[in-house]
């Protein structure tokens, strides 16, 4: 599938934007400006950009803990997103959420889901919206090789197919669950042979290849378009830092492994690839490097710079309308 | 259209209406509201019955139990009464997703007790995405069950533990006792931005009541006088609101005058109806199926003793189930629903009598 060429651009840009927001968001949370908890998906890169390229603002995606990445190639702003984490008024979700439940359903964002599977029948409900208002919009659940355990992943796939929804299961094959390896606790060899329960088609990409994956995501997104109904699409991919900012990996994962992965790196891959194939230059990517960079900085400043939510927030949003509303008893 | 919480048993309820079974009510409002709003629909296991069989002339075959969807996929279609998979956390989450997307799903949950399969996507997304997204997103969605007990249903099929649901910040629960009420409520939830529970006992379902004929929605969060009194207050819901109006009207033969209290919504919750009530008679008892522990009778209860501690003539009472689940054998289960004996006796201890 060729690429055009302002996605092959869009793609590097959304990578490094996801890496250096990822790295960033580190060094802010071990300097304690940050709050709560940060999971990042640095090494990730490659399968949210890979399958955001294909995707609309009126198409929906739902999303994990381990959601910047989705946030970030769904077109969520850094600004935004970076002061949800660190709690300021400013954030996209007003300081509620934090970086496990970051949303913009302007963008076609359902929000990241923090319970392990519990998104993935947001899409499935999100594309039978699609189906019902007759629109040729798609939706994608993004979830971990963890999440395929949940009997609410095998529920939503079945659904999805009984009921033939444009929706595209998006696996992030990272290899654990936590500290708990996949071929511990996923007995079949493939994540994607999960499928076959469910008469639909189960594809395996190298999660590492933005551009593979982009292809493959393609095939999806325009059978899902067409009618032609859902797709399990595993990506094998891994994640460079640990389960959430404090996790030190090395006591359940060797750096003989982490070696083999850092190698693949998606995005060095993604300029070798595109740079011998002379679709884009370096001082390109230097370019687009610099400009995120930038981008980052005035995240990090903009969310330190931010206002706390004021006190009244706590007791708005709850509902609607509710005609007894209950403060707290002291 | 009005909203009202008119108490149609009382004087001045003088509208055109008809006598009609509980569930005939239900589905008449769930007919209109199909017909106001197309983005209105009914998803659940069963609703139609008989899907993807409509090459050899099958089209409908039960709509639940109870019948409380019957026939509508004749009228509306399969696209809007989705019959789906036994899968209630996948097809539940899937409503949700639609609600967040523009939707206004009617989820039939069958049993009360089943929503425990459910309860993940209950907790974690229908309560709390409007709050953790700062306000972004509305989730209209309508949920109903069949509960409680009475009918022989055993301990799995009789459940009544709504005030979980009430627990919860986000959800809205309702609690119709009557053709009429359930008419109101059931309009008002569908309407409704906030995702709603609607609980429809097992026993009122095929019982008899008066329902006009104009439209109406009874706001959520406001209870009703379905009896008005001086001598002491009966808070009832759902099941337990027809057990105080008999309790009452045999009370009212011994000369004892009890105003009951039908809380309609457990979540919002109408403390000043019940508040204001026990303000007149200075003595409560409070009747819930529920087994008692963390139940809604003890929440009204705690909401009285410190709302209303220096009105109160006597200890505040509540008649409630056991802490045991529903037992099967007919005799058992009578022994496990609270009733009229034993709300006239507890009231005539409380008065001294």
């Amino acid at each position: 599938m060729a690429v055009p060429q302002e996605k092959l651009s869009w793609m590097y840009e959304t990578m490094y934007r996801i890496r250096r927001f990822e790295e960033r968001l580190l060094e802010e949370t071990a300097k304690g400006n940050a709050m709560g908890v940060a999971h990042t998906s640095d090494g990730e890169e490659a399968g949210p950009t890979g399958i955001c390229a294909h995707l609309k603002d009126t198409d929906w995606i739902s999303s994990t803990h381990r959601g910047h990445g989705h946030c970030i190639a769904k077109g969520l702003d850094t600004k935004g997103m970076m002061a949800e984490i660190f709690g300021r008024a400013t954030g996209l979700c007003k300081g509620k959420g934090g970086s496990m439940h970051i949303a913009d359903f302007s963008k076609g964002m359902l929000g990241a889901n923090a319970i392990v599977g519990a998104g993935i029948p947001l899409a499935v409900g999100a594309a039978f919206t699609h189906k019902y208002k007759k629109t040729d919009g798609v939706a994608v659940a993004f979830f971990g090789d963890g999440a395929t355990n949940q009997g609410v992943f095998h529920e939503s796939v079945n659904l999805a197919s009984v009921f033939n929804l444009p929706v595209i299961f998006a696996c992030e094959n990272n290899g654990y669950a936590q500290s708990t390896s996949v071929e511990y606790a996923v007995p079949v060899k493939d994540i994607a042979d999960r499928a076959a329960s469910y008469a639909i088609p189960g594809v395996v990409v190298d999660g590492m290849d933005a551009l593979a994956v982009y292809e493959a995501a393609g095939e999806a997104i325009a059978r899902a378009r067409a009618g032609e109904g859902p797709t399990l699409l595993e990506m094998k991919t891994y994640r460079y830092h640990g389960h959430f900012h404090a996790d030190i990996p090395h006591t359940y994962r060797h750096q003989e492994e982490e070696d083999i992965w850092l190698a693949k790196d998606p995005i060095p891959a993604f300029e070798k690839t595109v740079g011998e194939q002379g679709l884009m230059k370096a001082s390109e990517f230097k370019a687009i490097r610099d400009a995120i960079e930038e981008e980052i900085e005035g995240a990090v400043k903009f969310a330190i710079e931010s206002p706390m939510p004021d006190p009244e927030e706590l007791y708005t949003d709850v509902y609607v309308n509710y005609s007894n509303p209950v403060q707290g008893l002291r | 259209m009005t909203t009202t919480s008119i108490n149609p048993l009382g004087p001045g309820f003088e509208v055109p209406g008809r006598e009609e079974r509980y569930r005939d009510s239900f589905q008449r409002t769930l007919r209109d509201e199909l017909n106001r709003d197309e983005n209105v629909y009914v998803m659940g296991e069963d609703v139609a019955g008989g899907p993807g069989r409509e090459d050899q002339g099958i089209i409908d075959s039960w709509g639940g139990p109870f019948a409380a969807t019957k026939g509508l996929i004749q009228d509306f279609g399969a696209q809007r009464i989705v019959d789906t998979p036994i899968s209630e956390a996948g097809f539940l989450g899937a409503a949700i997703g639609s609600a967040l997307t523009g939707l206004r799903p009617v989820v039939d949950l069958m049993y009360f007790d089943f929503i425990g399969v459910a309860m993940d996507q209950i907790i974690s997304n229908a309560s709390k995405s409007r709050y953790m997204f700062g306000g972004q997103t509305r989730i209209p969605l309508t949920m109903f069950a069949r509960s409680g007990g009475g009918t022989g249903h055993a301990a799995q099929h009789s459940s009544n533990f709504y005030s979980i649901l009430a627990h919860l910040p986000g959800i809205k629960v309702v609690v119709p006792s009557d053709p009429y009420s359930v008419r109101g409520l059931l309009a008002a939830s569908i309407r409704d931005d906030d995702p709603v529970m609607v609980c429809n006992h097992k026993k009122l379902i095929n019982l008899t009541g008066f329902v006009p004929d104009e439209e109406y929605i009874i706001e959520l969060g406001k209870g009703r006088l379905t009896r008005v009194g001086t001598d002491v207050t009966l808070v009832g819901m759902s099941w337990t609101t027809e057990v105080c109006n008999n309790a009452a009207d045999q009370l009212a033969k011994e000369g004892i005058s009890a105003e009951v209290v039908d809380l309609l919504s457990l979540s919002p919750l109408d403390e000043e109806i019940f508040l204001n009530s026990v303000a007149k008679t200075n003595k409560v008892v409070i009747v819930d199926e529920d087994s008692p522990r963390a139940s809604m009778a003890s929440e009204v209860s705690a909401v009285i003793a410190e709302k209303a501690f220096d009105l109160l003539d006597a200890p505040i009472k509540r008649v409630t189930g056991p802490h045991t689940p529903v037992p099967y054998s007919r005799d058992l289960e009578n022994l496990f629903l609270p009733n009229e004996a034993d709300v006239i006796a507890t009231t005539k201890k409380l008065l001294g009598e």
